[in-house]
């Protein structure tokens, strides 16, 4: 589904990533862990077409098409989320509305008619009871004074409504307590399904306790330096990201 | 500017010259006192402060006509898309400067909807009580409209009546091949305990170079209720300056709101006063411009008694090299005690050769007061942007959907669902979209 090859980014003349290679399958999760500064979030932005950020090197290829000239509404289309670390706030957009015309513009962009307004809401309705949303919600404005924990919801929200065939996850485990936590997973286990695909983007483990990965990556300095399973979760859980730092600097 | 004032002096002698025996009532007194005191301060210019940011030279300079000739020409079809659709209305349509009774819907039922020509003619109490008594001296060009001030609106609310549909006004300009210059003069009576919306919009017909100076005095008696819009989209070879004054009274409601999408040039001269403890005043505006266009909006909140409220939210976008302009003025007199009043005005700057001048102006002398400003200039927020474009909506619609919200909540004290709706159609327009909801 997704395959990554020797990807190399730049912001301004500082180079970020230093030659990413990763494959996703569908059906897959993966978790990509790293300490700060190691380029996580770059690598999410440029999956998700950020113009800040210049492609140097190498190319992402998406269900076998290169996305380098997609612009960031064309990619999704093409059926690729990204779940923001810090949702932006938009004052005077409701949720409501603001969600009807992302699937209405993605429908268009895939020569759909709009959907039936009908047949929308008991959608929202649906998934709003999967994350245990209330329905005030809708009519506010989008992220505009929403707590941590209710801005990650809505992300959440927005990819159950958009059905995107690979969502990544940015750091969505941050700001959230436990409750929360086990709300907005057990959200995404549910979207699960063999046809779509999964990164999950975090600094520590405790998200990976409730969004289980088939793979694990860490990211240090631009690259990945080790991939494993679960496991290697738990491991740098108990032994920090130092032994790894060390490791890619021999 | 001399020509045009020049041309003025001469037509204010013909204007006295018709006038016959009219020449010796208190209207006319005040007319010529007025005239006298627009030759004495003249145009005015960038050195006056209260025009520093505006340069009116080249909207004067035109050879405008002064008296246009009376023009039967225009039918219904012609001037129907300004007016709302879905709603009934009380129309008054005026076509340079004279008033159309067969392009009208005016009534006398219970409330007065008619012509200024008419208020004078028939209820000179009124003309003694209320002409020429909002309107600030010191404003030259609204001087001018009340040395010329012969036709408009009229509209007085009679007491504890509301009136029963929205009264739309409508100036119309159509001197073919000829610039013109028209004063249209509105008295707005609002009584005690009474309601009304007004709807008023001034529309070229003409290619040619249109000056409308317009003035509009405006009384909200006691527990008066009164919504009154401003639609100003005119084509782009019209101007307007528009003066308009409102004395407010005890326990009355007053919303202005003044939306601007059209026109080479606008000046607001929009003033409150407020005579009397607990009124309520709110201010709103929505600028919408860009190429060769230019939005001078002044106003002026006049706390002059304890326990008054006022609120305003001017919001602006501009786009191409357009040139807009707030001055918003607050006065807190020393002993208007518990006043409350606050004022935003909030910028958009499209390009880099749109510009802004903002300039929000407190002056409070009095301690016990609630009142704050705030003044913002930005660019679209391209964090923003980028988040919605990776929920799949395209750049162009993003940025409209951004601006559409930005705007949007200066449209709060829009009640009439039809204004609301051409509203936010025009604003979508304006941002070239078609947005499929409204906000």
């Amino acid at each position: 589904m997704l395959k990554i090859t020797n990807l190399h980014a730049n912001i301004g003349d500082k180079e970020i990533l230093k030659g990413i290679n990763l494959e996703v399958k569908p059906g897959e999760i993966h978790a990509i862990m790293g300490p700060n500064g190691s380029g996580k979030s770059t690598l999410s932005s440029v999956i998700a077409g950020r113009e800040d950020y210049e492609i140097t090197a190498g190319h992402i290829d998406f269900e076998g098409e290169d996305l380098s000239d997609l612009d960031a509404d064309e990619r999704a289309h093409k059926g690729i989320f990204l779940s923001f670390q810090y949702p932006v706030e938009i004052p005077g957009v409701t949720v409501t509305n603001f969600i009807k015309t992302a699937i209405n513009e993605i429908r268009k962009a895939r020569g759909q008619e709009p959907m039936p307004a009908n047949i929308m809401l008991k959608q929202m309705r649906e998934k709003m009871g999967l994350l245990e949303i209330d329905s005030a919600f809708l009519s506010r404005s989008l992220n505009t004074g929403f707590s941590g924990g209710e801005k990650k919801r809505n992300e959440i929200f927005q990819m159950a409504m958009l059905d995107p065939k690979l969502a990544i996850l940015d750091e969505t485990d941050s700001g959230l307590d436990i409750d929360a936590l086990r709300i907005v997973s057990n959200g995404v286990n549910k979207l699960k399904s063999e046809k779509n695909a999964i990164i999950v983007i975090t600094h520590y483990q405790r998200l990976l306790d409730y969004i289980v990965p088939d793979f694990v990556h860490v990211l240090h300095q631009g690259r990945i330096v080790k991939s494993g399973d679960k496991s290697l979760a738990h491991e740098l859980e108990s032994k920090g990201y130092d032994w790894l730092k060390e490791e890619a600097a021999l | 500017m001399e020509a045009l004032k020049d041309k003025l002096e001469s037509s204010f002698l013909v204007l006295e010259n018709e006038l016959n025996g009219e020449a010796q009532s208190t209207v006319h007194a005040l007319r010529r006192e007025a005239f006298q005191r627009f030759l004495q301060m003249g145009f005015p210019t960038k050195r006056h402060e209260e025009w520093r940011y505006t340069n009116l030279k080249p909207i004067l300079k035109p050879d405008y006509r002064i008296f246009p000739k009376e023009d039967t020409s225009v039918e219904f079809k012609d001037i129907k898309r300004f007016f709302l659709s879905d709603q009934d209305t009380y129309k008054l349509v005026f076509v340079d400067g004279v008033y159309s009774s067969w392009l009208s819907e005016t009534t006398h039922q219970g409330f007065d909807v008619c012509t200024f020509s008419n208020m004078l003619n028939k209820y000179k109490d009124v003309s003694d009580e209320y002409f020429a008594k909002a309107l600030p001296k010191d404003e030259a060009l609204a001087a001018v409209n009340t040395a010329f001030a012969k036709e408009g609106a009229f509209i007085r609310i009679k007491k504890n009546i509301t009136a029963d549909k929205p009264v739309e006004l409508l100036f119309v300009s159509t001197d073919h091949g000829h610039e013109i210059m028209t004063q249209p003069r509105n008295l707005v009576v609002v009584e005690e305990n009474a309601e009304v919306t007004i709807i008023e919009r001034h529309q070229s017909l003409s290619e040619s170079a249109v000056l409308t100076n317009t003035a509009t005095e405006i009384f909200a008696l006691r527990s008066s209720r009164l919504n009154y819009y401003k639609i100003q989209n005119d084509n782009d070879t019209a101007s307007l300056i528009d003066s308009t004054s409102i004395k407010q009274y005890r326990n009355s409601s007053v919303n202005v709101g003044t939306f601007s999408f059209g026109n080479k040039f606008v000046r607001n001269n929009l003033n409150f006063f407020l005579e009397e403890e607990h009124t309520e005043s709110t201010l709103d505006g929505i600028t919408i411009i860009s190429d060769g266009q230019t939005v001078d909006h002044h106003t002026l909140v006049d706390h002059k008694v304890p326990n008054c409220f006022s609120d305003e939210m001017y919001k602006g976008i501009y786009d191409g090299n357009a040139k807009g302009i707030f001055n918003g003025k607050v006065m807190v007199h020393p002993h208007a005690q518990k006043t409350n009043a606050f004022q935003q005005n909030n910028n958009v700057l499209l390009t880099d050769k749109a510009s802004i001048d903002t300039k929000p102006q407190l002056e409070i002398y009095a301690d016990d007061v609630k009142c704050s400003h705030g003044c913002t200039i930005g660019q679209l927020d391209d964090d923003a942007l980028f988040y919605m474009m990776t929920r799949g909506i395209p750049e162009k619609e993003g940025k409209a959907l951004l601006l559409y919200a930005f705007a949007n909540n200066a449209l709060r004290n829009v009640k009439i669902p039809a204004l609301r709706k051409r509203l936010n159609k025009q604003i979508a327009n304006k941002l070239n979209v078609n947005l499929d909801f409204e906000l």
